[in-house]
């Protein structure tokens, strides 16, 4: 077993490769009482259109997220009960890229983590409990689609992109769900849930080798075959550059995205990303200039903000909140990215946004389910998130500003907007 | 841990919290004052406000810019409602000294700050900044009005705010919208020297700096505070019970039905209450939980909430409208099955330790921490997770039954679609 110790930020990780070709992580957290686990495979709600067993398969928008609902079936009745019994707190997300599973608990974590382990990997649907589950996800899409702030990122994200599946709503919709067959989640499973797609990690006062030991005895011996996907070709235009609905809310909603170059994966996926989040908060961050000015107009408030997000094949940069004017704050967001990109980055302004973000990374490694997270992610990104001080030293300011110059520019933004109904 | 609360002057006190496992520190400073229509919205807005500008930092740059140097230290106002009080002030994070790349020290700098932001705001002829007070009330208002964009979150608050009607429960934190319309430059500086002079203000700590050090930091940060009449935090007066439910059904323009039920709690048994709202609809195992979501497939989340400080418990449900009365009869038999103790030995058990997991990993988050001391704090208790948690170990089923019988309907409240015929 591999022991890294990270100097700058206190911690260590332990890691292993299974011969499954399981990858194990242990983040070591002496004087916490909780102890966290997280399965995660890599499979999301962008991956819609695989190829298993040699043939093209297309499944319905919202299947990695049904899924993720089903997994919790077991043949003696539900994993949630058995871990709950345990006084752990389970619970499970489907993101655009990953699906993971997890639990904290203060006791019994190693039965918790067999508990787990088992149920992800061995699934037990029938049609009836398929089916019943249509009911439970149909209110939870009714629910997202009541909810102002899913429906502006969705409509955004379809506005930015053409092709890419990162256009589909994770959740999908009640029409694509009723799609969904037994017999398709198996495949899905199959496809999926193997060994060398998947990561577990375990934070808190923990035992490493008792995991792995864990690990290696509960899961299946094979790999799994390597599944291409298929996320479509995407250009670099934008699919359409407005889009607007009203809904019943109080104040007018905005957000505007800039369609960003994809980086590969690898250290320049985190050294992209670190760039991206500082050149945010120089454009707009709370201690911009952009960001007071507009403040102190009334234009925007505290609910505005901002931030940089990648996947596979897709990379934006999205601002907003409420406004009364999102044009007029849309437009000077674009203006501002012009200026800073004709006439430079304040240096002073420079090194506090530096130090705030190194704070920010570090605040981060409070959250158990954070470290967890940014873990699995680096891992499928092929990347060390911890390395993280390292990869700050590297940036310099003309990095931000060759960022600045070739993504926010206003032919590659989007404005995404909800309006009041009877305004 | 040793947590400990010990009074620095006059109506000031600080809740210690040592650890030191922490990347940071956290440093709450909040004024506690009873809950009263006529200055919840006024109070709301004055955090808003202070957050504004100091005399050494008068505008939102200068504050950030002090606040980025720090590593990104964050100062965030919060309103909070705890029991029949409202909770008003500052949580700042700082990241701990020891991770302090040039090796400063930090908490002192952030101390000095809060008290700047408390006790010396941008003032300009003896009033706040007109346009600070400007904008900050139109933040407020907007704040306001955008709960009903989360309508769950706004059936929540309506279904308390027509349960508690005329009870300080009942008032929403932030106040109400007309309530902050009509608030007005000359008499917020007034009410902001009424909150500083006169009400408690409790300060919290949690990380690795010693209690002489944060004491000596806070002392010479509150040095200027003024301290006369500071008055007593209001207990929460107990809800009178409805005889017959009051029954309210509201229409609006949505895809899904908000079904909101409030229970009065007849007995003061707390421990008991807990064990039996939790196995009620408390967790991811209740019987809410399990009936009316997983086995009815009625709805998408169904949960309850029991309130400590005021003896209720409230049922929040998302569900399609024609299965109100599905719902409403579902949930109403699965409290009978709890007061009639239609138990599993596991569905007990399971309760026991969600509780006792949330009391041990509390300790693990500062934030939450923060919340729940400042909780005892503001009404009146001083019990420790670990005293909570060794009385739910305590609870018999028995209990659960005679606490969980005095459990009656007092208020449901239907948040419906335009369309739908009643």
């Amino acid at each position: 077993m591999n022991q890294s110790f990270y100097e700058r930020i206190g911690e260590s990780v332990y890691r292993e490769t299974l011969p499954n070709g399981l990858q194990v992580c242990v983040v070591p957290k002496p004087g916490y009482a909780k102890k966290y686990a997280f399965f995660a495979t890599r499979y999301g709600g962008m991956d819609t259109r695989f190829r298993l067993d040699g043939k093209w398969l297309d499944t319905p928008a919202g299947i990695a997220h049904y899924l993720e609902h089903k997994m919790f079936d077991t043949k003696e009745g539900n994993a949630l009960q058995e871990l709950a019994k345990n006084g752990a707190e389970p619970n499970a997300f489907t993101s655009n890229a990953m699906t993971g599973y997890y639990f904290d608990s203060t006791e019994h974590f190693e039965e918790n983590l067999k508990i787990l382990l088992s149920f992800v990997s061995v699934p037990y649907f029938t049609d009836e409990s398929v089916a019943k589950e249509q009911g439970i996800i149909g209110q939870e899409i009714r629910m997202i689609e009541d909810n102002p702030d899913w429906q502006i990122y969705t409509r955004m994200m379809q506005a930015l992109y053409q092709n890419s599946t990162a256009r589909t709503s994770i959740a999908g919709t009640v029409e694509s769900i009723s799609h969904i067959t037994a017999e398709t989640l198996y495949q899905c499973h199959k496809a999926f849930y193997t060994p060398s797609n998947m990561i577990l990690t375990a934070v808190g006062d923990v035992d490493p080798v008792h995991v792995v030991d864990l690990a290696r005895s509960i899961l299946p011996r094979e790999r799994g075959e390597k599944i291409p996907r298929d996320y479509g070709t995407e250009p670099a235009d934008i699919a359409q550059k407005e889009t607007s609905m009203a809904m019943e809310v109080s104040t007018p909603q905005f957000l505007t995205g800039f369609k960003c170059t994809p980086a590969p994966e690898g250290e320049d996926y985190l050294r992209m990303s670190a760039i991206g989040d500082m050149a945010c908060d120089i454009l707009l961050g709370d201690s911009s200039p952009l960001y007071l000015r507009l403040y102190d107009q009334g234009l925007i408030n505290t609910s505005f903000g901002g931030a940089f997000e990648m996947m596979p094949g897709v990379a934006y940069l999205y601002a907003g909140g409420d406004s009364r004017d999102a044009r007029a704050v849309a437009g000077e967001i674009y203006r501002q990215a012009e200026r800073l990109a004709a006439e430079g980055i304040d240096e002073d302004f420079y090194q506090q946004v530096r130090r705030a973000t190194f704070g920010e990374q570090l605040r981060g490694l409070n959250s158990f389910e954070n470290i967890a997270v940014s873990l699995t992610e680096g891992y499928f990104r092929g990347y060390d998130p911890f390395r993280f001080p390292q990869v700050f030293d590297s940036i310099t300011k003309d990095d931000i500003l060759a960022f600045l110059r070739e993504n926010l520019r206003e032919e590659r933004a989007v404005l995404s907007e909800i309006v009041p109904k009877n305004a | 841990m040793e947590a400990t609360r010990t009074q620095l002057a006059d109506g000031m006190y600080l809740t210690y919290l040592p650890a030191e496992k922490f990347k940071t520190s956290l440093l709450s400073a909040q004024f506690v004052t009873p809950l009263r229509r006529e200055t919840a919205a006024a109070y709301a807005l004055l955090p808003a406000v202070l957050r504004r500008g100091t005399v050494s930092c008068p505008d939102m740059g200068a504050l950030s810019a002090r606040l980025d140097k720090l590593y990104g230290a964050h100062i965030n106002y919060t309103v909070r409602k705890k029991g029949e009080n409202q909770c008003v002030g500052f949580v700042a994070s700082l990241i701990d000294d020891s991770y302090a790349p040039g090796g400063e020290k930090l908490l002192e700098p952030v101390a000095a700050l809060l008290g700047e932001l408390i006790c010396d705001p941008a003032t300009e002829r003896g009033r706040f900044v007109p346009s600070y007070f400007e904008s900050e009330k139109t933040n407020l208002i907007d704040a306001i009005r955008s709960i009903i964009n989360d309508k769950r979150e706004y059936a929540d608050g309506r279904l308390l705010r027509e349960m508690c009607a005329g009870e300080a429960y009942g008032i929403p934190r932030l106040g109400d919208e007309k309530d902050a319309e009509k608030l007005s430059l000359q008499k917020l500086y007034a009410q902001y020297g009424d909150l500083i002079a006169s009400s408690r203000l409790e300060l919290i700590y949690c990380g690795s700096a010693r209690r002489e050090r944060v004491e000596q930091a806070l002392l010479e940060a509150f040095a200027t505070l003024p301290r006369e009449n500071v008055q007593e935090i209001a207990l929460a007066l107990p809800h009178a019970p409805r005889s017959e439910p009051l029954r309210v059904t509201e229409r609006m323009d949505v895809t899904q039905g908000k079904l909101g039920m409030g229970f009065a709690c007849g007995c003061g048994d707390t421990p008991a209450l807990l064990m039996g709202n939790t196995l009620f609809g408390g967790s991811s195992n209740s019987k809410l939980f399990l009936n009316v979501r997983e086995k009815l497939s009625l709805c998408y989340f169904a949960s309850s909430v029991y309130h400590r400080q005021k003896g209720l418990i409230t049922v929040s449900s998302g569900i399609e409208f024609e299965n109100f009365q599905k719902a409403y009869d579902e949930i109403l038999l699965q409290l009978q099955a709890v007061q009639q103790g239609k138990l599993d030995d596991w569905e007990l058990e399971g309760a026991r330790s969600t509780l006792l997991n949330a009391y041990a990993s509390m300790g693990d988050s500062q934030g939450k921490l923060e919340n729940f001391y400042l909780g005892q704090a503001a009404t009146g208790n001083c019990e420790t997770p670990e005293d909570l948690a060794a009385q739910v170990r305590d609870v018999t089923e028995e209990r659960i039954r005679d606490a969980m019988e005095s459990v009656t309907l007092d208020t449901v409240y239907f948040l419906t679609g335009k369309e739908q015929a009643e």
